[in-house]
C-alpha cells in the first residue's frame, strides 16, 4: 500500500498536459481523480516515474448541448453527470450509469474521462458508452481526433490511444424516448459489476456488456438477434455469445454466463418498458 | 435530578472522535524515529536458504537491515512470544519467535526487518532484500492438515496439536442415540475471517536511554496483558515498560494479541535507543494479524418423537494457523459449552482437534468460539423441526431450559451454571415483532405460485457465555490469567470524580458508561466524571477488554468502588454533622441527617473535607481514593432471539436482507444508546460471515482475496434497518445484574440468516448451504438441487 518513488507534475491544460506526455513518454500516466492508478500504484502494479495531474485543468469539466449529442469534457465528474438535468433528460442511461459507479466519494472525484480511458472492462461507463454508440474526442500534438466506442477499447485495460494522445471529450447521442436500463448485479453496493448490462432500444438495440470478456464488450450476437426479429427472451440467450468471462470468487464462466442471459433479458424488458 | 442509568445518553468520546482530535498511534510522532519495515515469505511453508540484505543496506535512509538470525543472534528476546492457553499438558506448540531464521510456517511471517528514516525508504528497501527459499509442501487446509500428508512443521510427525474433551456424561451420551426417534446430524464450516477495525494495528516504542525505561504506544485491546507478556518474553523489567493504547479505532479480537510487530518495535528501540515504529498495511493485515473462526463442526442431535432433546454429541476440528498465539487453543473451548445452546439437554459431549496448517494463525474474533457453537446449535434445531414437521419456533419452545419460564442459577449438561433466563417472552416478542403468521402466509403464497423470488425466515434462539470470567473457572481450563478487573474511584478536591478503570476500551464507549455509572451511585453530574483509562502508568491494574467482561466486570468494579466511597464519606460526614454514620441518609449526593432535612453535606463537600483533612474522624487517612478489584463468582449468559427474513432470487441466487428483527437481553441496562450499538454492528458482523466475508485459500496456502476489492465486508447498504427490542433479565453474576452485550449480535446472526436462506430454498429441496452464502453458491446450490431431484 506504498507506492513506489514518482515524480509528480500537475498541469493546467490539455495541451500542457501533452506536452509532459511527449516529453516522458511511456513512463507517464495521466491521473485525472486518481481512482484507478492510486489504488494501482499503492499495490506497486503500476509503477509510473511521472505522474502527469491533469485534475486542475479548468475547461474539461462541461456537459454541452451540442445539437444531435451532448458533449462531456473528459475531467467532468461522476457525480455531474448523475445530477445533470441535460443528461437526465436527453441521455438518462448514462446519467443513471454514473451514479452506480463505487460510492458517494468516488463519485466525486472520478471522471468520465478517466474511467473510459482506463478502460476496465468492469466499469459501468464503458459498457454505457458502446450501448449508446457514443465516441470521445483525443488531443494529441498533431491535432484532434474522433474515436468511436468500438474502437476506443484495446485489450486488458487498454485504450487505443497513443501514448501522447488524452480523451478530452466524451460525446452520446441524444436518445430522449428511447427505451434504456442498466442492470448492474454486485454483492456490494460500492463493488463493480460481476456482471452489468447497459442497453438502449432506439429503433435498434444497443447492448454493451460488464466484466464479460477481458475488455469492455458489445453484445453483438444480442443486437444482431433483436435485428433479426427475435424476443427479448431469445435474444438474451445469446448474452455471452464472442465473451471470455473472466473467473474470480464472485463468479466463474459459467456462473456469469448465466447472469449475462438473466441480466440482459431484464435489461430489454425494462428498457422495452420505459420506450416511450 | 433525572435517572442516569438507562438513559439514552450520547458518548463523550465521539466529538474528539468525528473531529480528529483523538490520536491514534500512527499520529503520534517521535523524534529521531526509525521505521520497520517487515520483510515476509511469500510462500506458506519454506525452507530460508540465505538472506542477502546487502542491496537493501544501501539504499537511502536506510538505517539497518537485519536478518531473523542476526536479530536471534542480538539476544532481542528471553522466550518465544507466548500462548497463554495450553489447554492440555501435552499440546504441541512450537516456538514462535517475532522472526522466522531457517523455516517459514505461513505467509507474511517475517524473515528480515529494515530500520529506514521514513515509511517510503522502508518498503523501497524492503523490495531489495533478497531472500532464497526452497518451496515445502503446505498445509492450506484443515482438511489437508488431518492427513498429514503433509506436516505444517517439517519437524513434527503430525499436524495434530491437542485433543481437548469435555464429556461430563459419556454413557448418556451414547443411551440418548441408542434411545432417539430423530437424529440429525450437521457439518458446517466456519470459514477463516480476517478481521477488518477501521484503525490497522501499529506500534511506537520510545525509549529512553538513560532513565532505562520504554514507552510502547501500540493499537491494542490488552495494553496489561501486553506489559506482563512483553516483560517475560524479553526480559526487559516489568517495571520499566509503559504501555499505551492511545485512541484505537476498533479491535474485535484481532488487537488482543502479542504480536511479532510489537515485540520487535519494543526490543530494537530498546537495544538501540531509538524510537522504532511501524503502522500496518491493509495487505500486511490480511496475512500477519490473527484470524477468526476456521473450525469444521459436527453436530450430532438425538430427541424423541416430539422433537424433545435427549443428547447432543460435537466433534471439532479446528484450525489453529502456523502457530499458537495467545489464546489460539482457547477459541474453541470458549465455545465448547454453548452446543447445547439455551436447551435443556439431558446428556452432552464435546471433543476437539486442534490442527496445525502453513496458515496465518487464528485467535479471538468478535464471539471467539461461540458464535460457531451457536450456529451448530441452531442450524441444528432447524433441521430436527424440519424432520419432526413442526416450526422452528415450537421445536426450541419444547426444549428451552425452565420450560421458557424464569430460572436463576441453573446447572445446564455443558457442566456450567447459566445465571439467569427466560426464554419464552423473549422467543414471543420477536415472534411478534416480525409478525411471523403473516410471513407464512406471504412465504406460502410465494411457493404457490412458484415466484421466482422465494421468502424464507430464520430464527435463532442464542445464549452466549460472557463477563470473562471467574479466575477460579479460567484455572479449571488451564488458562493462564485471572478474569479480575479493577476500578478506582477518586473524589478530587473540587468535586469531580476521577475514575480509572483497567478495561481498555477501543470504541465500546467506557468513558461514557462509567461516567454514568458513576453519576448514578454518587448522585454527580455525569460531565463532572473524569475516566482514565488504558495507560499502564496511569491505570497500573487492570486485564483489558475482550469477551464481552468490561461492563459485567470493570463496569462492576467501578459501581462497588463508588460504594467504597460513599461508605468512607459518610463517615466523614458523619463526624463533621456530628450524627451517628447510620443515622444518614444519602440520596441524590447529600448526606442528609434523618429527621433532620436541613442538615446535610454534599459528597463534593465531604470530598473537599477530605482533601483538606481539617476535620476528619480520628485514624482516618485523608482523600476519598478507592479501588476495587472485582473477580465475578460466574460468568453472565446473555440471550436472545433473532429472527432474518430473506428473500432469494433463485435466476441469480442473490439474498436480500428484507428485515431482521433482534429482541436481546443483556440483563440491567446503563445505556440503551451503547447497547443499540453493540447490537447493530455485533448483527452486522454475522450477516457479514453469513453473506459476504470468507478467507479463500489455495491448496499452497496463499490468500485469494487478501484485499478489500475480494474480500467484502458489507456496508450500510447492505444491510437492512435493524429492528430492536429488549427483555431485562439481571444476572445473578453481579450487583448490578448486567450482561455483556459486545459479542451477542454476531454470536446471533449468522444462524439466523443461514436459517433464513435455508427456509427460502427448502421448496427445492435444498438443507443446507455453506458460509458466505454468495450469490453464486446460492445458485449453484439450487441447480444441483434441481439435477438432483
Amino acid at each position: 500500500m506504498i507506492p513506489s518513488k514518482f515524480d509528480y507534475v500537475a498541469v493546467d491544460s490539455a495541451e500542457a498536459a501533452i506536452a509532459a506526455l511527449t516529453e516522458h513518454g511511456d513512463e507517464a500516466k495521466l491521473m485525472a481523480g486518481g481512482h484507478s492508478l492510486i489504488p494501482l500504484m499503492k499495490f506497486r502494479l503500476a509503477n509510473p516515474t511521472v505522474v502527469v495531474d491533469i485534475g486542475k485543468v479548468q475547461d474539461l469539466s462541461y456537459i454541452n448541448d451540442g445539437g444531435d449529442h451532448i458533449a462531456i469534457g473528459a475531467l467532468t465528474r461522476h457525480m455531474a453527470v448523475e445530477t445533470s438535468d441535460l443528461l437526465k433528460a436527453e441521455v438518462p442511461l448514462l446519467a443513471h450509469c454514473a451514479s452506480q459507479v463505487g460510492d458517494p466519494s468516488v463519485r466525486h472525484r472520478g471522471t468520465i474521462g478517466g474511467s473510459l480511458a482506463h478502460s476496465d472492462a468492469a466499469s459501468d461507463l464503458p459498457a454505457a458508452l458502446l450501448a449508446l454508440n457514443g465516441s470521445v474526442v483525443a488531443k494529441g500534438p498533431s491535432g484532434e481526433r474522433v474515436i468511436a466506442a468500438d474502437d476506443l477499447f484495446a485489450g486488458f485495460l487498454e485504450n487505443s490511444l497513443a501514448d501522447d494522445e488524452m480523451i478530452t471529450e466524451v460525446r452520446v447521442p441524444k436518445m430522449a424516448g428511447a427505451g434504456w436500463s442498466y442492470q448492474k448485479f454486485n454483492r456490494r453496493a460500492q463493488d463493480w459489476a460481476i456482471v452489468g448490462v447497459a442497453a438502449v432500444l432506439n429503433g435498434s438495440a444497443g447492448v454493451g456488456l460488464v466484466n464479460m470478456s477481458s475488455m469492455p464488450m458489445r453484445a453483438s450476437a444480442v443486437e444482431e438477434a433483436l435485428a433479426g426479429g427475435a424476443s427479448h427472451a431469445d435474444a438474451a440467450q445469446k448474452a455471452a455469445d464472442g465473451g471470455t468471462p473472466p473467473e474470480d470468487l464472485n463468479g466463474d464462466a459459467e456462473y456469469r454466463t448465466h447472469l449475462a442471459k438473466v441480466l440482459v433479458e431484464r435489461a430489454l424488458t425494462e428498457a422495452a418498458s420505459r420506450k416511450s | 435530578m433525572t435517572a442516569v442509568m438507562g438513559s439514552p445518553r450520547l458518548r463523550k468520546e465521539d466529538p474528539a472522535l468525528l473531529t480528529g482530535e483523538n490520536k491514534f498511534v500512527d499520529d503520534i510522532q517521535a523524534v529521531g524515529q526509525l521505521w520497520m519495515g517487515m520483510v515476509r515469505s511469500p510462500f506458506a511453508h519454506a525452507k530460508v536458504n540465505g538472506i542477502n540484505a546487502e542491496p537493501a543496506k544501501s539504499m537511502p535512509g536506510v538505517y539497518a537491515v537485519y536478518t531473523g538470525a542476526e536479530l536471534m543472534d542480538m539476544g532481542l528476546w528471553a522466550a518465544p512470544l507466548p500462548c497463554a492457553w495450553p489447554v492440555t499438558p501435552d499440546m504441541v506448540n512450537p516456538p514462535h519467535y517475532p522472526v522466522a531464521t531457517d523455516e517459514v510456517h505461513h505467509v507474511g511471517e517475517i524473515v528480515a526487518v529494515v530500520l529506514a528514516d521514513s515509511r517510503y525508504e522502508a518498503a523501497d528497501a524492503v523490495e531489495k532484500v533478497e531472500v532464497d527459499y526452497a518451496e515445502l509442501p503446505a498445509v492450506g487446509s484443515v482438511e489437508a492438515a488431518l492427513t498429514d500428508a503433509a506436516t505444517a512443521h517439517s519437524d513434527h510427525a503430525t499436524n495434530k496439536a491437542f485433543t481437548w474433551a469435555l464429556e461430563p456424561n459419556p454413557d448418556g451420551v451414547n443411551d440418548a442415540f441408542a434411545n432417539a426417534a430423530h437424529t440429525v446430524t450437521g457439518e458446517f464450516l466456519q470459514q477463516r475471517l480476517i478481521p477488518a477495525a477501521m484503525e490497522p494495528r501499529g506500534v511506537l516504542a520510545i525509549p529512553s536511554p538513560h532513565g532505562g525505561d520504554i514507552t510502547m504506544y501500540t493499537s491494542t485491546q490488552v495494553p496489561h496483558i501486553l506489559k506482563v507478556m512483553m516483560a517475560a518474553t524479553t526480559g526487559i523489567s516489568e517495571a520499566k515498560i509503559r504501555i499505551i493504547a492511545p485512541a484505537v479505532g476498533g479491535g474485535f479480537g484481532a488487537k488482543l494479541n502479542v504480536n511479532p510487530d510489537e515485540s520487535l518495535a519494543l526490543t530494537l528501540a530498546n537495544k538501540l535507543g531509538r524510537p522504532v515504529r511501524w503502522t500496518e498495511t491493509r495487505t500486511e493485515a490480511a496475512f500477519s494479524t490473527h484470524q477468526g473462526r476456521g473450525q469444521r463442526q459436527k453436530i450430532e442431535v438425538a430427541a424423541d418423537a416430539d422433537g424433545k432433546l435427549l443428547g447432543v454429541r460435537v466433534h471439532l476440528d479446528a484450525d489453529m494457523g502456523a502457530y499458537m498465539m495467545l489464546i489460539t487453543p482457547g477459541v474453541p473451548l470458549l465455545g465448547s459449552f454453548l452446543y447445547t445452546g439455551v436447551y435443556d439437554v439431558p446428556a452432552f459431549g464435546f471433543t476437539c482437534d486442534g490442527w496445525f496448517t502453513n496458515l496465518t494463525p487464528t485467535d479471538a474474533y468478535r464471539g471467539a468460539g461461540r458464535p460457531e457453537a451457536s450456529y451448530a446449535i441452531e442450524r441444528a434445531m432447524d433441521m430436527l423441526a424440519q424432520k419432526v414437521g413442526i416450526t422452528p419456533e415450537e421445536v426450541r419452545r419444547r426444549n428451552y431450559l425452565g420450560g421458557g419460564d424464569a430460572f436463576e442459577n441453573l446447572d445446564v449438561a455443558s457442566t456450567l451454571t447459566f445465571d439467569s433466563g427466560h426464554y419464552g417472552p423473549n422467543l414471543d416478542m420477536a415472534l411478534n415483532m416480525a409478525k411471523i403468521a403473516d410471513l407464512r402466509a406471504e412465504q406460502q403464497r410465494r411457493r404457490d405460485a412458484g415466484e421466482s423470488k422465494q421468502l424464507g425466515i430464520g430464527l435463532c434462539t442464542y445464549v452466549e457465555i460472557c463477563g470473562l470470567a471467574p479466575s477460579r473457572a479460567l484455572a479449571g481450563l488451564a488458562y493462564g490469567a485471572g478474569g479480575w478487573e479493577a476500578g478506582t474511584v477518586r473524589m478530587l478536591p473540587t468535586g469531580k470524580v476521577e475514575v480509572v478503570t483497567g478495561s481498555t476500551p477501543h470504541g465500546q464507549g467506557h468513558e461514557t458508561s462509567w461516567s454514568m455509572i458513576v453519576a448514578d451511585k454518587l448522585g454527580v453530574d455525569p460531565d463532572d466524571v473524569e475516566v482514565l483509562h488504558s495507560d499502564t502508568a496511569i491505570s497500573p491494574l487492570g486485564l483489558d477488554t475482550y469477551g464481552s467482561r468490561s461492563l459485567a466486570v470493570g463496569g462492576v468494579a467501578i459501581s462497588m468502588a463508588c460504594d467504597k466511597v460513599i461508605d468512607k464519606a459518610r463517615l466523614i460526614a458523619a463526624h463533621q454533622l456530628e450524627a451517628n454514620p447510620d443515622d444518614l441518609e444519602f440520596e441524590s449526593g447529600r448526606f442528609g441527617v434523618k429527621g433532620s432535612p436541613d442538615k446535610g453535606l454534599l459528597i463534593q463537600e465531604v470530598a473537599y473535607g477530605a482533601f483538606t483533612a481539617h476535620n476528619l474522624p480520628d485514624g482516618m487517612e485523608p482523600n476519598i481514593n478507592e479501588q476495587m478489584v472485582f473477580d465475578p463468582p460466574n460468568f453472565a449468559f446473555p440471550f436472545g432471539t433473532h429472527v432474518a427474513v430473506v428473500e432469494v432470487d433463485e435466476n441469480t441466487g442473490e439474498t436480500t436482507l428484507l428485515d431482521y428483527i433482534a429482541v436481546d437481553d443483556c440483563g440491567n441496562q446503563v445505556n440503551p444508546l451503547i447497547v443499540e450499538g453493540q447490537v447493530h454492528g455485533g448483527i452486522v458482523q454475522g450477516v457479514a460471515q453469513a453473506l459476504f466475508e470468507g478467507a479463500e485459500y489455495d491448496e499452497d496456502g496463499q490468500c485469494k482475496n487478501p484485499s478489500f476489492l475480494d474480500y467484502l465486508v458489507p456496508s450500510a447498504m447492505e444491510v437492512p434497518s435493524i429492528k430492536t427490542d429488549y427483555t431485562y433479565t439481571p444476572s445473578t453474576s453481579n450487583p448490578m445484574g448486567v450482561k455483556g452485550v459486545g459479542e451477542a449480535g454476531t454470536i446471533g446472526s449468522a444462524a439466523a440468516v443461514i436459517n433464513g436462506i435455508c427456509d427460502a430454498l427448502s421448496p427445492y429441496g435444498v438443507s443446507d448451504i455453506e458460509m458466505p452464502a454468495s450469490p453464486m453458491r446460492v445458485w449453484k446450490t439450487i441447480q444441483d438441487a434441481k439435477a438432483g431431484a
